[in-house]
């Protein structure tokens, strides 16, 4: 059968399980529609938190830069997983205990003002939003490469499945998809790792495998891949060589950013008691953790494999790969169905009917290039985004992992962008519209303001996701700063400390992501618009700091304006000091108010 | 981390030192969160390279699966630990 048709098949089928779902499950009532009833177990709302959070970003972009870039972008599995123990010890339980829907409710109870609560709506639907674009553009490449459309017909149709899901499911509906889709995507991710793990070191475990023994050489894994990088004038792939100040605050930033964001934040709500939303994180992180720790090994793996094939007879002395090769070689496949996305390339330079690739920006081989006739780097574009779902085929992996990892890739983008449309339309019509604008709007009319919400909220992130204004994993990463930025020490503070008043929490959470947004403009361009940055990350504003880094400085900036505005400003008067003492202590946490 | 407040009831005072436990296990366990992450998964790496880990250092292998395998010690460790400190102080839900 053909590939194509294998595909069509498996991203169908996965469609139609999740539709169905979402139909079974459909929301009748406003507290099912927000937080399913609170009836969902601790297990359950972890693989489903999982699936949420685990987006395109993790599941398509994460392996292919690890991979080409090696310990260097560990900050990422780093960041994205410790962000869990920030979640599970300062945020999950207290807020449970408070026992509300959404995250900017706490904020305007806590901070006992309802322009705290329309800031945090704000600083929610910036992040969201931003967090939204890059999973559209996301769902635009992945439907057009796999349906063999264009990446705006693949756009659009992504967006009526997330339409049909989101708007007629609720959350009860989405939090059954989404443990349907965690399935899904955890097969996808991991099958093909095993496979590649069995014939690189003999082991089926691909995290083990990463440390095991290379097959074939009888040397460690990751002692032959820093062979054959350096040969090639790369990288040692183990070694440190980023910035170590940037390294950091980047890990930092990610980590503080996965505790703030409200869409992982409500999830923590759904769960029957306080005792299971400390336990509820430990889930999510394991269902996360199974990706998170086969991600290396995908990557170091995928390296291995593409050096190897690119240099098939031992390394240089053994010639490089030859174009004929690559046209004629069943093995190589793979590259001409790449090739024809525009993401994959390669150029015959010095014209001798072989393809080499290696590092002409190291000075080592300048020697090395000149002895051997070389006219430069021949394989001119690898676009780290395709390694995860090119990696079955450069194994040559049977053609049903294949359209599995499409299936898988979709789910991945798919989940996040639903799940981040309910917090962007709970956040419209349970907090602007019935917090502030109408307080007496009936429950149907609310159920039909989130609805509408969710329909423009898709239409502007399709939108947006048409003319990106970026990649999407810098759009990611820009979320999750304006999260760490404004959201995380908004919420830390209420529960840790009875001295931040209403004004403390307003102005740093204000200066917060006013000093984010503006150095990213800053290094980005102004609302993104090309050629209006004043400054580049490879040259920062201040020292090393990268603009994807600068969401942890600007949690700091949240926190020292909250403290010095609170010191100069009213104290906090005692029911919120009482709110406060309650809160920390799990007695009592009944049911949620839905006022 | 400043508590001024009191409720005046007569559960206040062990509902205090219920919090006051807890800060001490939330401190602990975020100086180990540290300390796997940006301690030995970055800035103490050299410190770590004489250990071999599978054709790397243990430095390298912290950053990749050892952080996120402490990471998940410590969620259900501090899970398990909370629940019950809950009742040991009484004030686990009914």
């Amino acid at each position: 059968m053909d590939q194509f048709v294998i595909n069509l098949l498996f991203v169908g089928a996965s469609f139609a399980l999740y539709i169905g779902i979402a139909i079974w499950a459909r929301a009748g009532s406003t507290s099912e529609f927000y937080a399913a009833g609170r009836g969902v177990h601790p297990v359950t709302n972890g693989m489903a938190t999982a699936a949420d959070w685990m987006s395109a970003a993790s599941f398509i972009s994460m392996a292919g830069l690890i991979a080409f870039t090696g310990y260097d972008n560990s900050t990422f599995l780093m960041g994205w997983t410790g962000g869990y123990v920030l979640l599970a010890l300062l945020l999950a339980p207290y807020l449970r205990k408070f026992g509300k829907f959404t995250v900017s409710e706490f904020i305007g109870d806590r901070f006992y003002s309802p322009t705290a609560r329309v800031v945090a709506v704000i600083c929610l639907i910036v992040a969201s939003t931003t967090y939204v674009i890059g999973q559209m553009t996301g769902v635009g490449v992945a439907f057009g490469r796999f349906l063999e459309v264009s990446n705006t017909a693949g756009l659009l149709i992504g967006a009526c499945v997330v339409f049909a899901y989101a708007v007629f499911g609720g959350m009860k509906g989405v939090t059954y998809t989404q443990v349907a889709q965690y399935c899904v995507l955890i097969m996808a991710y991991t099958i093909p790792a095993i496979f590649i793990s069995l014939q690189l070191t003999g082991t089926p475990i691909p995290a083990l495998g990463l440390f095991g023994e290379h097959a074939a050489s009888g040397e460690p894994l990751l002692a032959k891949l820093d062979a054959i990088v350096t040969e090639l004038g790369f990288n040692e792939y183990t070694a440190h060589h980023s910035d170590t100040f940037n390294m950091v605050l980047f890990t930092l930033s990610l980590m503080i950013g996965t505790a703030g964001l409200p869409h992982v934040i409500m999830r923590f709500f759904t769960v029957p008691r306080v005792a299971d939303a400390r336990w509820s994180a430990g889930w999510t992180l394991v269902f996360i953790a199974l990706l998170y720790l086969t991600a290396p090994a995908v990557g170091a793996m995928a390296r291995l494999n593409i050096t190897e094939m690119m240099w098939p007879n031992g390394g240089i002395d053994g010639g490089a790969v030859t174009v004929q090769q690559i046209e004629e070689d069943p093995q190589y496949d793979w590259m001409s169905t790449w090739q024809k996305t525009g993401l994959l390339a390669w150029e015959d330079k010095n014209g001798d009917g072989a393809i080499q690739y290696y590092n002409d920006k190291s000075a080592d081989m300048a020697a090395v290039a000149e002895a051997n006739g070389w006219a430069g780097n021949e394989l001119t574009k690898f676009n780290r985004d395709i390694l995860v779902l090119a990696n079955p085929e450069i194994a040559n992996l049977p053609s049903w992992v294949i359209g599995l990892v499409a299936a898988g890739g979709l789910a991945a983008a798919l989940s996040t962008a639903a799940g981040l449309l309910l917090a962007i339309s709970s956040a419209v019509s349970h907090d602007l519209i019935k917090g502030s604008i109408n307080p007496g709007i009936s429950e149907k009319g609310e159920l039909l303001s989130a609805r509408i919400a969710m329909a423009v909220a898709i239409a502007v992130a399709t939108y947006l996701g048409l003319n990106p204004p970026g990649f999407a994993a810098q759009t990611v990463a820009l979320a999750f700063g304006l999260a760490a930025a404004s959201i995380f020490p908004a919420l830390m503070m209420g529960i840790f400390s009875t001295r931040i008043n209403n004004t403390g929490a307003v102005a740093g959470m204000i200066a917060g992501l006013t000093v984010t947004l503006l150095y990213i403009f800053l290094h980005k361009g102004w609302f993104f618009i090309p050629g209006t940055a004043s400054f580049s990350d490879a040259d920062p504003l201040l020292g090393t700091i990268k603009s994807t880094s600068f969401g942890a400085i600007g949690a700091a900036v949240n926190f020292g304006v909250a403290f010095v505005v609170a010191g100069m400003t009213k104290e906090t008067p005692q029911e919120i000091k009482e709110l406060v003492e309650s809160v920390r202590v799990p007695r009592g946490a009944g049911a949620a108010q839905d006022h | 981390m400043t508590d001024q407040s009191t409720t005046g009831s007569a559960t206040s005072e062990s509902d205090k030192t219920y919090w006051q436990a807890n800060l001490r296990i939330i401190y602990v366990s975020l100086v180990i969160w540290a300390l796997v992450s940006f301690g030995f998964g970055i800035l103490l790496r050299p410190l770590l390279a004489g250990i071999s880990v599978g054709g790397s250092d243990l430095g390298f292998w912290f950053a990749q699966q050892g952080s996120i395998l402490v990471f998940l010690a410590l969620i259900f460790f501090y899970a398990w630990r909370m629940n019950s400190l809950d009742r040991e102080h009484g004030v686990e839900e009914e």
